[in-house]
């Protein structure tokens, strides 16, 4: 044979660091790329429809809560309790021009006994709202701020000075079991998307390290051969990347799906707490972010995982 | 250590056992030197691959030292490894091709590891292919290759990226004798551009056919060297005139 066709110093570098990684094609073309019939790609859409359906549930809490506190932070009521109808009624009036005198409150509405009578309908009959039934008067009462304890106890004294039998509570303080089981809630949907985040990461680990063991006699040569662990890493990310784009694409246009019917749900209802519990656009650029959040956590997990294998290797 | 400028290779007392088992390669001491040309030899079991192993950086050694190209391979850090792999050429007993790959992508693959673009390095590989007579199989897989064109990939392979040094494993095991005379003129042709080679064979007559050649030969995991051209440090003149001797 003659001479070899040797290109002086060709891909000669002084340092490993200094030569360019393989480019995005090149690197995927050094193992064979599989399709996206294996089950990786489903595990993680459904893992983040999973999240994007408890990130929505705890938007949601999280608005109804926000709205329910500024509705009722600077309510008060005034509850009058006198058997004789025409005393209670003068009470209340007595009552509610007082109160508007006081400086910090805005707005204040003696309840109408119709309206009072309808509201106890349902519990009381229809006898609910004859005269028979002694019903306490209720004044609602808006504070130009939320209301504090100190401001309710002052408004309780002032009213005990004037008129016998009344009663001041802070609507919010009615609520606090409320709040309380929404913020529980609230933490169940983020121990959930954790949890849900801590088995896609678990599942590309496994994705990541069974890829790496059918291809290890790939990567021996890629190594001998001068390759870098970055570039054998580079080799699997782009698996990584586009297993898990397509599952984070679907997970999103299936959790949101489920939230828009969810959301149509609630909606029937036509409660007014529950109406509060809407999703704004902030709330749906954050569910929008899932899927990159995903494929974030899925290319940081299998770039860990692979290094940590090649770090076995010499 | 005593070190020679320009010595591609310095093993002092080097020893090599894998995990809890006896010692396949024990007290190796030698130099090898550049543009030398080496044919490694001994029976099966002799530990032939193992110490190709070490040279070849798939391997380290449990004692003794190893430097190349000047450096310290025992304490290199590993992130360095590749530098100095991309200086050696392997052609390894079962070729070790990327299955999935062309015959061109094969052989342009240390290139690609190296950093050369794509637009840079078709000519090479093609002239390359050429060379080693496989311009029309260039876009064959391994799978559906002969065992004696899947060599020459393998060759092509090593060489492309013009090594200092090229370490081949019985590369003339599974090809005739025409083809296997052929290969060991292309390693002396590499060996005349300042290659150092090294063949390890068991092969008797194949290390006639280069009479320049020194012997390394390896019987039990010790190495047998009579004409003290290996020993380290290395004799100075006249080592490989008793040669013939060994053969």
């Amino acid at each position: 044979m003659s001479t070899p066709p040797l290109a002086k110093n060709l891909g000669r570098s002084d340092s490993a660091k200094a030569s360019l990684p393989l480019r995005r094609r090149e690197a995927a073309n050094l193992v064979p790329q599989t399709r996206l019939g294996g089950p990786i790609p489903w595990v993680i859409a459904i893992m983040i429809a999973l999240v994007v359906v408890a990130a929505a549930g705890g938007l949601a809490l999280s608005n109804l809560a926000n709205n329910a506190r500024a509705d009722l932070s600077g309510a008060v009521t005034v509850q009058i309790v006198e058997a004789d109808a025409d005393l209670r009624a003068q009470k209340a009036a007595d009552a509610a021009t007082l109160l508007i005198a006081q400086d910090n409150v805005s707005t204040v509405r003696v309840v109408p006994e119709d309206e009072l009578g309808e509201m106890l309908e349902p519990w009381l009959g229809d006898g609910a709202g004859s005269q028979d039934i002694p019903i306490p008067a209720l004044i609602d009462v808006q504070l130009s701020s939320a209301s504090r304890p100190e401001q309710i106890a002052q408004l309780q004294a002032t009213l005990d000075a004037a008129v016998q039998g009344t009663r001041v509570d802070a609507q919010s303080d009615w609520l606090q079991p409320v709040y309380s089981a929404l913020s529980a809630l609230q933490y169940l949907a983020l121990a959930l998307i954790g949890l849900l985040a801590f088995a896609c990461a678990a599942a590309v680990w496994l994705a990541s390290r069974s890829a790496f063991a059918n291809h290890r006699d790939t990567v021996e040569i890629i190594h001998l051969l001068g390759g870098t662990d970055a570039q054998v890493t580079r080799i699997f990310q782009r698996s990584v990347v586009r297993d898990a784009a397509f599952g984070g694409f679907v997970g999103l246009v299936l959790g949101a799906l489920a939230v828009w019917l969810l959301g149509r749900q609630f909606a029937a209802l036509d409660s007014g707490m529950v109406a509060g519990g809407g999703l704004d656009w902030s709330d749906w650029a954050i569910i929008a972010a899932i899927p990159l959040a995903g494929i974030a956590l899925a290319l940081l997990t299998g770039r860990i995982t692979i290094l940590m294998a090649l770090r076995r290797m010499l | 250590m005593t070190e020679r400028a320009g010595d591609i290779v310095n093993f002092d007392n080097v020893g090599l056992r894998y995990g809890t088992e006896p010692e396949v390669l024990s007290d190796l001491s030698f130099t090898l030197f550049p543009g030398s040309f080496y044919f490694l030899t001994g029976a099966s079991g002799a530990g032939k691959t193992s110490l190709l192993k070490l040279l070849y950086l798939a391997q380290r050694p449990s004692r003794g030292a190893i430097r190349m190209f000047g450096k310290d391979m025992i304490t290199l850090p590993r992130e360095e490894l590749p530098m100095y792999r991309r200086r050696l050429g392997v052609v390894f007993q079962d070729f070790r091709l990327v299955d999935h790959l062309t015959a061109f992508d094969n052989v342009a693959l240390p290139l690609r590891l190296a950093g050369v673009k794509d637009s840079n390095l078709t000519k090479p590989v093609s002239d390359m292919l050429d060379w080693v007579g496989l311009t029309e199989r260039a876009q064959a897989k391994p799978a559906t290759m002969s065992g004696g064109e899947q060599q020459r990939v393998a060759i092509a392979r090593a060489v492309i990226g013009r090594p200092d040094m090229l370490i081949a494993d019985e590369p003339t095991g599974n090809v005739d004798p025409e083809m296997a005379l052929k290969l060991l003129r292309l390693f002396e042709a590499l060996n005349r551009l300042g290659t150092t080679v090294v063949v390890a064979t068991h092969d008797v007559h194949l290390l006639k056919k280069v009479p320049e050649s020194l012997i390394m030969r390896l019987n039990k995991g010790r190495l047998h060297d009579p004409t003290g051209a290996l020993r380290f440090p290395p004799r100075p003149s006249g080592a490989t005139t008793s040669r013939s001797d060994e053969l």
